[in-house]
């Protein structure tokens, strides 16, 4: 008899490993707006099937709590069968042997506390208040709405310049998207539930990078209306656009010497070419918008002159200024901030870091675009410290792969306490305090860490940068009767009007805090229609494109096409871009994988398209 | 153009055809529950299904658009066995009571079971909670709809009032009012568009016919009936029958049969409107400043509930003439009880009504000017009216022609066109140019608002008083869309007839069902066929009209006129 055997999987099981990748892909493109509690319910029955079926509560008492949801759903629940289920989901809680029961109620708890609303709405009305109010997942996850099958549709017959066109309905800057956009767009592409989520971002790239120049339509006829746009970012200059489109007389202050706001001044040009940024924006003013720059709002003009002198403004500041980590010894010579550091690159002085040790403070996407900005400046040696995990980074993972990639040093888990310098004050060292990770914060749902039960360590450096996040330069507004939140954040509504100060609209990161381009792009796109509307007109943006009809489709699973990139010993020498775009052959099979959400399911009933705006 | 070839034949059908179109055009059926040409090809209840060579799956027939050298074949095992599990699984949620359902006989789902040869299920019945709620003339059934969301287009792309969506998510999806709202409580005009676009007896009009029944029964109660113009052109379509049975004399002879003690002409109150509405237009437009401008008709409730909720600052231009239904109770329970000696709270008068909002409108509270009671006691529709004869073994081809009752039955051929498009317009025209100028003009003088787009608009002289500009316009998508007009100042009328249903009460939501077919446009030639044979083609040559001024209202727009033909519009 042999007394042991080699564990090896039957057809069963590796069929259910694949059901598993299945299943989990499905939720990562689950659509949103679906019933929280139907999804409560089909997650329990999942925690059913799970229960090793030796413990009471577990066994039988996910079965009635299941049971109740299903009653709340469809039957005629007892007025108190919220209770009901609250009191057993505790005790469930309290007296599961294992994670199993423990995890599953509580998830049923974390749902009655979330959304209490649609269960109340179910047992009182039986109705739901689930909605599906947009059914093209990647254009309802866009901040800013572009219409994402229909270029892609545009691409797949090769016609990249309309694909431009029908991209700017929504988004002036698809050069700079197409390079930098963090492609929110991508989480919950349809196509997971086949294989992968489309690569949108590489597909706009192939558009803009093939269409050549593509003209500007008419702006509308004049309407006498004067608007200014106070800061030359993302945001600011969508909003210009689309208003100058409408017929208004725009004038655009931008406090640097040149346009393009954090996309010049905040990201290096190995991720975004100057001149394709510059490509935008001369297509942008060739609407003839007129451009103010070196002129800060505030000191060279006041607030109220320009309030006197326009229909209406638009605050588009963003939030440009650097915070700073408190650690003794932050004044010495030799530390600079990131926003610094990044914009001298952007207005083209270069430092010098050649044989330099450099160590950067922070863990997001800036401190990821200063270490490589620091190789490229000639450091010997870049650091990049971190006092949670790698995986806690806020940092994109391919710009941190990227990063080191490029030599860099990244230290995780080491939280900085001091800067040693030198008798003339010059930086000398950071002294940094090894961390363990420890407790998930209840607020943040991430993991604390704490100091490690060993001593400091000394990281050398001539050049220590701090990227520990970006401020807003508000103060000047304050006294202009704006109302500035704590965080210096401007108070505007949703329809990025200031509530105390009509004709006055806000957006971006001024109002909402350091965000993505994207995003300003879409409080520009919602500002221009407001002040539109403010100003008395109601002008609609069309692209004038056909997008082609759908073909169907067999959802053969096919691999997802990813970008190349220079390789890492050349391209950290230079500022050239890193990413190099599709071929012809790729990007028509990328573009073939889309699913074409905007006519197939929900798409050819209600709101696959939206043609203006 | 390009060539397909679809079970076998090969057809050269034009670029942008759909697998489904080019299959009608070669007389080739696919079945299909959901589709409906331009408003609803979204491809739900998957009955269309055919086999494409080059694909694996099964394709859509209704949104699938045909491409050069496309091979379809819609007759496989594949296709068969498609058409019957989905069949299967859309009865299996379905309320299938055929026997006492009102749509049993004309009903989509029945019909194609029925062809498919479905007689057993596999499935468990699972159906919807289904509360019927009858405080609107609008009823839904949940349990019988089978989410093919044609309502929901219906009232979104023709009427654009949003009244149904689609609600909740998952397997639960269904549909139902939206904004988790009330019918009642929506601004909801009861056009009863959705209701003749539904495929089963999920909508449907309520059905008063039991309190018309009863009324019958009761030998204290006069019975007084009145038919609308558009009834008599649609009425026999259920039994088959064309225009040569389909008469208004064999509608009378039926109601005659019912125990009606008198059969009546809303065309005589439509004669009776122009009069009012006519002599109303020209007070405005001979005193032009003293008005806001245009006049709109008033004849249409669900236009005039449109309006109210929609655009509620211009419910002073409505004209304050009520509408023929109401006009013929407020007579018939004032001039006509007296001269009959009949104690009006004695009398019981229904209406027999194209429409499904006639039933909202006859139960507005101010609609008692007569002796405090409902001027009209209950609407039915054409298709209620129908299933009363049906009810009572009537044979439509073996009745007899008979004359509507005196005095309120005589009518002209400007009346009967008050049930198209357009008809309101021409026959007020008519007798507006007579009473500015004295004399008649050619009856065919303003036959340019009858036809042409859904909103038209035209230009007449009348000497003496200036050049008129009229627009014509139904459905209510198309009079949003002139509203803004007007609202923009895009637009600038002196008068505006309205119809909330597309071609005007000839396709009104009460009307007889048709699957596929949109009958406005046919039966609204009917009716000016009739007009145009008419004797009498001015409603102010009615002479029960003129005696009616004679021996009681004296002159249009009199204290009397006022009192009982004629209300406020309160939003």
């Amino acid at each position: 008899m042999s007394r042991l055997q080699v564990k090896t999987p039957s057809q069963a099981d590796a069929a259910v490993e694949q059901l598993y990748r299945n299943m989990e892909q499905r939720i990562a493109a689950s659509p949103p707006g679906l019933c929280p509690v139907d999804l409560a319910l089909n997650f329990l029955n999942l925690c059913r099937a799970q229960t090793c079926g030796k413990c009471v509560p577990c066994r039988i008492g996910l079965t009635q709590l299941a049971n109740m949801l299903q009653e709340v759903l469809e039957g005629e629940p007892d007025p108190h069968i919220l209770h009901h289920i609250e009191v057993t989901a505790e005790v469930i809680v309290n007296t599961a042997d294992c994670a199993i029961g423990i995890d599953a109620a509580n998830m049923v708890l974390v749902g009655l506390k979330g959304f209490r609303e649609d269960y109340e709405e179910h047992i009182l009305h039986h109705r739901c208040l689930g909605y599906l109010r947009h059914p093209v997942p990647c254009v309802a996850l866009c901040p800013a709405g572009v219409d994402i099958p229909g270029y892609i549709a545009l691409v797949k017959e090769g016609r990249s310049a309309d694909a431009v066109r029908l991209i700017r309905k929504d988004n002036p800057f698809p050069t700079a998207c197409a390079y930098i956009c963090e492609h929110p767009c991508e989480a919950r592409c349809r196509r997971n539930m086949v294989d992968d989520a489309l690569n949108i971002r590489a597909l706009k790239r192939y558009a803009v990078d093939r269409a050549g120049e593509v003209p500007q339509p008419d702006c509308a006829s004049a309407t006498g209306k004067k608007v200014a746009v106070i800061g030359g970012g993302p945001g600011g200059l969508s909003a210009a656009y689309y208003l100058a489109l409408m017929g208004h007389k725009v004038t655009v202050y931008e406090k640097r010497q040149r346009l393009g706001g954090m996309m010049r001044y905040g990201i290096p040009s190995y991720r975004l070419p100057r001149e394709k940024l510059d490509q935008d924006i001369q297509s942008i003013l060739s609407l003839g918008i007129e451009v103010h720059t070196g002129v800060s709002v505030g000191q060279d003009v006041s607030f109220e002159e320009l309030k006197r002198e326009y229909d209406s403004l638009y605050l588009s500041i963003g939030a440009q200024t650097d915070k700073k980590t408190g650690i003794p010894g932050e004044d010495s010579a030799g530390v600079i901030s990131a926003v610094e550091l990044l914009r001298h690159i952007g207005d083209d002085e270069m430092p010098d870091f050649t044989g330099l040790e450099v160590a950067v403070i922070g863990g997001g996407n800036v401190a990821m675009d200063v270490t490589r900005s620091a190789i490229r400046l000639g450091a010997r040696k870049v650091s990049c410290v971190y006092r949670r995990r790698l995986e806690d980074m806020t940092a994109q993972m391919e710009e941190v792969e990227g990063a080191m990639a490029e030599g860099a040093e990244i230290l995780a888990l080491h939280a900085p306490t001091r800067i040693e310098s030198g008798e003339n004050g010059e930086v000398k060292a950071l002294w940094v305090q090894p961390q363990v990770i420890g407790e998930v914060d209840q607020g943040s749902g991430r993991p604390k860490p704490y100091a490690a039960d060993v001593g400091e360590r000394r990281i050398p450096a001539d050049v220590i940068i701090v990227a520990v996040g970006q401020g807003i330069e508000s103060a000047g507004l304050e006294q202009s009767g704006i109302h500035i939140q704590r965080g210096g954040r401007l108070m505007a509504n949703p329809t990025t009007q200031l509530s105390e100060m009509e004709g006055v609209f806000a957006g971006g990161d001024c109002v909402t805090g350091p965000a993505t381009v994207i995003r300003a792009i879409a409080a520009g796109k919602v500002a221009a229609a407001n002040i539109d509307e403010y100003l008395g007109f109601h002008h609609e943006i069309t692209a004038q494109v056909k997008v082609p009809a759908p073909r169907f489709n067999d959802l053969r699973p096919t691999g997802r096409v990813s970008n190349a990139e220079r390789d890492a010993d050349e391209r950290k020498r230079d500022f050239l871009c890193i990413e190099c775009g599709l071929t012809e052959e790729e990007a028509r099979q990328e573009s073939g994988r889309c699913l074409r959400c905007d006519h197939f399911g929900y798409g050819n009933f209600k709101g696959g398209r939206e043609e203006k705006w | 153009m390009v060539t397909i070839e679809l079970d076998g034949r090969k057809l050269r059908v034009p670029e942008g055809t759909t697998i489904l179109e080019a299959a009608q055009s070669a007389n080739i059926p696919i079945p299909h529950l959901c589709y409906l040409k331009d408003i609803n090809e979204i491809a739900a209840c998957r009955m269309c299904m055919v086999e494409v060579e080059g694909t694996e799956r099964l394709q859509p027939a209704c949104n699938t658009w045909v491409t050069e050298g496309m091979v379809i074949r819609s007759n496989t095992p594949k296709v068969r066995q498609a058409r019957r599990t989905n069949l299967r699984l859309i009865l299996s949620q379905h309320n299938s009571n055929c026997t006492v359902c009102i749509r049993s006989g004309n009903c989509e789902l029945q019909k194609l079971s029925h062809d498919l040869n479905i007689h057993y299920q596999p499935y468990p019945i699972q159906l919807e909670r289904s509360p019927i709620r009858l405080d609107t003339p609008v009823v839904r059934e949940a349990s019988k709809c089978i989410k093919c969301m044609r309502c929901v287009q219906v009232c979104d792309k023709i009427q654009e009032m949003h009244v149904w969506d689609q609600i909740g998510t998952g397997s639960r999806a269904t549909v139902s009012v939206s904004h988790s709202r009330y019918l009642k409580d929506t601004d909801c005009t009861f056009c009863g568009q959705c209701v003749t676009h539904c495929p089963t007896g999920a909508l449907t009009v309520r059905d008063d016919t039991g309190r018309v029944l009863e009324a019958l029964a009761d030998p204290e109660i006069t019975t007084v009936v009145q038919v609308a113009p558009a009834v008599r052109v649609a009425w026999a379509e259920s039994w088959g029958l064309g225009a040569k049975y389909a008469t208004a004399g064999r509608i009378v002879s039926a109601l005659k049969h019912m125990g009606f003690d008198y059969v009546f002409d809303t065309n005589f109150t439509a004669d009776l409107t122009i009069m009012e509405e006519g002599s109303e237009f020209v007070q405005r437009f001979t005193h032009r400043g003293k008005y806001r401008w245009p006049m709109f008709t008033s004849c249409c409730p669900g236009w005039v509930s449109f309006l109210k909720s929609q655009y509620p600052s211009y419910a002073d231009c409505l004209s304050t003439a009520k509408s023929p239904q109401q006009m013929f109770g407020a007579v018939a329970k004032s001039y006509f009880a007296e001269k009959m000696g009949i104690d009006p709270h004695k009398m019981f008068v229904v209406s027999i009504m194209p429409c499904s909002a006639k039933k909202a409108e006859s139960e507005r509270p101010e609609m008692n000017d007569a002796c405090g009671d409902p001027d009209v006691d209950v609407v039915l529709t054409t298709r209620e009216m129908d299933r009363l004869f049906r009810s009572d073994c009537l044979v439509p081809q073996e009745l007899e022609e008979t004359p509507f009752d005196s005095p309120l039955g005589s009518s002209t051929g400007a009346a009967v066109i008050f049930g198209a498009s357009g008809g309101v317009m021409d026959a007020a025209l008519r007798s507006a140019y007579y009473l500015v100028t004295g004399e008649n003009p050619d009856p065919d003088a303003f036959a340019e608002v009858r036809q042409g787009q859904p909103w038209r608009e035209a230009k007449f002289d009348i000497p003496g008083a200036g050049t008129v500009r009229v627009a014509v316009v139904s459905g209510l998508a198309n009079t949003r869309r002139l509203m803004e007009a007007i609202d923009s100042g895009d637009a600038d009328y002196d008068f505006v007839e309205v119809m909330a249903c597309p071609g005007g009460c000839a396709g009104g939501g009460g009307q007889p069902i048709r699957e596929g077919r949109e009958m406005a446009a046919y039966r609204g030639n009917l009716l000016w066929k009739i007009d145009a044979k008419a004797p009498v083609r001015f409603s102010h040559e009615n002479p029960e009209i003129l005696s009616l001024y004679r021996e009681y209202f004296r002159t249009p727009l009199s204290e009397r006129s006022h009192h009982l033909l004629h209300t406020e519009h309160k939003v």
